[in-house]
């Protein structure tokens, strides 16, 4: 791995982190398209190892958070265990539609995210 | 009926996860407080559990089709530590608002060149010129 590189991949992280810890999020929103743009990655690519960063990111936050009392196991598993089933048909369509939609998908959902947080 | 429409929308955050790489807290963290009764600081750190579980999932079915640079996401997560921290210091510091309109510029903005570069004719996103020599 060149140097470059990896000084870039430390900068992604601290950046998604970064996020992480403003918005209470995994960073996902802000770790793809650097990935994308600053290293070239593939969409696919891009969307699969994110969610391998923000495995270690959100145990961070987890952790973090139970500290003050804020985390509640079973509410959590009311939205995530749905969403196991969510995470696995979305990575099985995410293979039978092109690269170029999925980045379209990502910009809807920024967009949507804006509007979100400006409304 | 409100853990069905929670539930409904956790599939979807799921989903999410699966076709664009978030965790799905953009979907948790509003199931948590309208359908849940969590006020947003408890909703973020729920949300925060849930999406461990499924990044985790996720990523071990991207990894499964090939998806995952499993070295680039620890060493991005490795890091990130430092940006947790720092983030939540700078949310204490800064207004709420302020913070929100900035995220909200930079969303459109990365959405805008995510759109153009998908539109760009045939040159394919994958560049095997550019990508061969970073390759572990």
């Amino acid at each position: 791995m060149t140097r470059d590189r990896f000084l870039k991949l430390l900068a992604i992280g601290t950046v998604g982190g970064v996020f992480s810890g403003l918005f209470g999020v995994g960073g996902g929103t802000i770790i793809v398209p650097l990935l994308i743009f600053w290293l070239a990655y593939g969409e696919r690519e891009a969307t699969g190892t994110s969610l391998a960063a923000i495995v270690i990111i959100g145990v961070y936050g987890t952790v973090g958070q139970a500290l003050y009392g804020n985390v509640d196991p079973a509410n959590a598993a009311l939205v995530g265990v749905p969403a196991l089933a969510g995470v696995v048909a979305g990575a099985a369509i995410q293979q039978r539609i092109s690269e170029r939609l999925v980045a379209v998908l990502f910009a809807v959902l920024l967009i949507a995210t804006a509007a979100e947080l400006i409304f | 009926m409100e853990y069905v429409a929670a539930g409904a929308l956790g599939f979807l955050g799921g989903m999410l996860g699966g076709l664009v790489g978030v965790g799905g807290g953009i979907l948790f963290v509003p199931a948590l407080v309208v359908f849940l009764d969590k006020t947003q600081v408890q909703a973020e750190a729920t949300s925060l559990l849930a999406i461990v579980f499924v990044a985790a999932l996720g990523a071990y079915r991207q990894y499964g089709y090939g998806n995952v640079r499993l070295r680039d996401g620890l060493i991005m997560g490795a890091i990130a530590a430092l940006g947790v921290a720092g983030g939540v210091a700078i949310s204490n510091a800064v207004s709420g608002r302020a913070l929100e309109l900035m995220f909200a510029a930079l969303a459109l903005v990365i959405a805008v060149q995510l759109v153009r570069r998908a539109l760009k004719p045939p040159q394919p996103p994958e560049r095997p010129t550019a990508r061969a020599p970073g390759r572990p």
